[in-house]
């Protein structure tokens, strides 16, 4: 049985959870999944200006905290931290080591970086259509900021296979992290479809951190202990496809079939058919039971053979947005923030400002449950203590988003009365990155291994 | 039968892939899977976000987790990055959608 923890569920999760994985009781892999779609483009911006950065910075901290450790301990890290840069990502960790007079393997996994390679492919037929609109690349081209296809978990394995503990990939697949492990492990093949899609689906389940342990869980929520000092998930994997997923004793937090079955459902499509690059694995065929306190066990999962291409994410520039905000009192704060609302869209239209969108949402009443929160009764409205009007544009023009940003601060002077500006300024205006979803053939990609 | 709202039966989780939210409903109790089957279709909800989820809205069933996965298309003002939501990620639609009210005994 090997145990595989994960000590990060997103680039600005908690910075303790993986230092608390290794000391808080016995792990044998240490996960940590940093890049959503938004850090790609970050990492670009950080590259462009300087070609030894693109990479999760906070990954090597967190390594140079806690190295002696995983060496004594024999605990293996797999990390996508390496961003758009692993190679550099595993310099920034060997020159740590070397501080520390400690000596251990990195391995950076590449190839999934394809942004120099685009017009080459483009040239040998390969259109890269966006999967959700079909429309051709060409159309933003020039605007192209990173391309990275998502690998598979067979790289990392055989990382591990050459001996390294610290494994850095580049973009893979999320559950990806958890699965090499088991491939390594258990000598898992190529074609063991349900065990490949066993790995994926704890994959899956541990990969958003805290997520699955309590974190976010809509039952029982005011129940759950010790969420300031809440555990993060751990794999027990077997070489049969056993496995339960659980958290250090003593730890806070709450692993049930509940906390489990909601991670299972977020974030998937038609849960027949999870596609990833090394199996399809089948959602409707995971069995799961409470096999003591804060254990949950998984049987019966299922896989199928995997598609012949690589999902890539094409990240690029779009445009600009700004979002201000401004927050009226009781009495009336509602129907004092609708007022607001109509003043500075006839601001707005005075100015001729035109926008590719103009939103307004009242926190506090409907912002996020929107239309299916319904209008408040006019009791309810003329006691609400208080509402933000929340104020957003975009466009792709900077002058026009920098124009609106402006109009926000005299709401506090110029509406209504009894309202703040939170103390917020002037909003700034930010880079809208954009995502172009495609396909590759597997063929053109070869993810390296380098030690 | 008598109204009640969907969080009497249910819990949910949802989130964000590109300007699709993906909302998971799960049956509090094995007993009430088939009343959610029957009450909570693709229509009932994309009626329920109407003005929300511009797009279709499509259902699968997961029996074995006693739940419901639901895609709402063209849900999110552009996604991730381009949204000017407050939930750019529709975090939050799975209370929105506990709010349905459905007919049920209990």
């Amino acid at each position: 049985m090997i145990r595989i923890a994960n000590g990060q569920g997103f680039w600005g999760d908690s910075i303790d959870a993986p230092l608390e994985q290794v000391r808080r009781g016995p792990i044998d892999y240490l996960t940590l999944d940093y890049l959503a779609e938004v850090t790609m483009s970050i990492l670009q911006k950080q590259r462009r200006r300087d070609p030894q950065t693109g990479y999760a910075r906070d990954f090597a901290e967190m390594i140079g905290q806690v190295l002696p450790e995983l060496v004594r301990k024999k605990i293996r890290v797999v990390a996508n931290a390496g961003g758009l840069n692993p190679r550099a990502c595993v310099q920034a960790i060997r020159a740590l080591a070397q501080e520390q007079g400690i000596n251990v393997c990195v391995a950076a996994v590449t190839g999934d970086d394809i942004l120099d390679r685009i017009d080459a492919l483009t040239a040998r037929g390969i259109e890269f259509r966006n999967m959700d609109t079909g429309a051709r690349l060409d159309t933003i081209r020039h605007r192209v900021l990173s391309a990275n296809a998502y690998i598979g978990a067979f790289p990392i394995a055989e990382a591990l296979g050459r001996g390294a503990q610290i494994v850095v990939t580049g973009r893979c697949a999320d559950a990806a992290l958890v699965l090499g492990p088991m491939i390594h492990e258990f000598g898992w093949g190529k074609e063991d479809w349900d065990l490949l899609a066993t790995g994926i689906v704890g994959g899956h389940a541990i990969e958003c951190g805290a997520q699955v342990t309590g974190g976010n869980c809509q039952v029982d929520w005011d129940s759950i202990p010790a969420m300031d000092d809440i555990g993060y998930p751990i794999l027990e994997a077997e070489a049969d496809g056993s496995m339960v997923v659980t958290k250090h004793p003593g730890t806070g937090g709450r692993v049930s079939v509940p906390s489990v079955k909601e991670q299972l459902v977020y974030e998937i499509g038609d849960p027949r058919a999870y596609i990833t690059p090394d199996c399809i694995a089948d959602f409707t065929s995971v069995q799961l039971d409470q096999d003591g306190p804060d254990r949950v066990r998984f049987r019966g999962i299922k896989g199928r053979p995997a598609t012949d291409s690589y999902k890539v994410s094409i990240s690029y520039s779009w445009g600009f947005k700004a979002t201000g905000w401004v927050c009226y009192t009781w009495p009336d704060a509602y129907r004092k923030a609708r007022a607001a609302d109509r003043i500075l869209r006839a601001r707005l239209e005075r100015l001729g400002l035109r926008f590719e969108a103009l939103r307004t949402e009242f926190l506090g009443f409907s912002a996020c449950h929107g239309i299916a929160a319904a209008e408040p009764s006019p009791d309810l409205a003329a006691q609400l203590p208080e509402v933000v009007l929340r104020a957003g544009v975009r466009s792709a023009d900077r002058a026009t988003v920098e124009r609106f940003t402006k109009e926000i601060a005299p709401l506090v002077l110029n509406t209504a009365p009894g309202v703040t500006g939170l103390g917020s300024g002037r909003p700034k205006v930010e880079d809208v990155v954009a995502y172009w979803p495609t396909l590759i053939p597997k063929q053109e990609i070869q993810p390296e291994v380098t030690l | 039968m008598k109204k009640v709202r969907l969080v009497e039966l249910a819990h949910a989780r949802s989130g964000d892939k590109g300007n699709m939210c993906n909302i998971g409903l799960i049956a509090r109790e094995p007993r009430y899977y088939p009343i959610l089957v029957e009450q909570v279709t693709a229509e009932r909800v994309k009626r329920h976000f109407e003005g929300v989820c511009l797009g279709k809205v499509e259902r699968y069933e997961l029996p074995n987790l006693g739940a419901l996965n639901f895609l709402l298309h063209d849900a999110l003002d552009g996604g991730g990055t381009l949204s000017l939501r407050a939930d750019p990620q529709g975090k939050t639609s799975s209370t929105a959608l506990l709010r349905m009210e459905i007919e049920a005994d209990l």
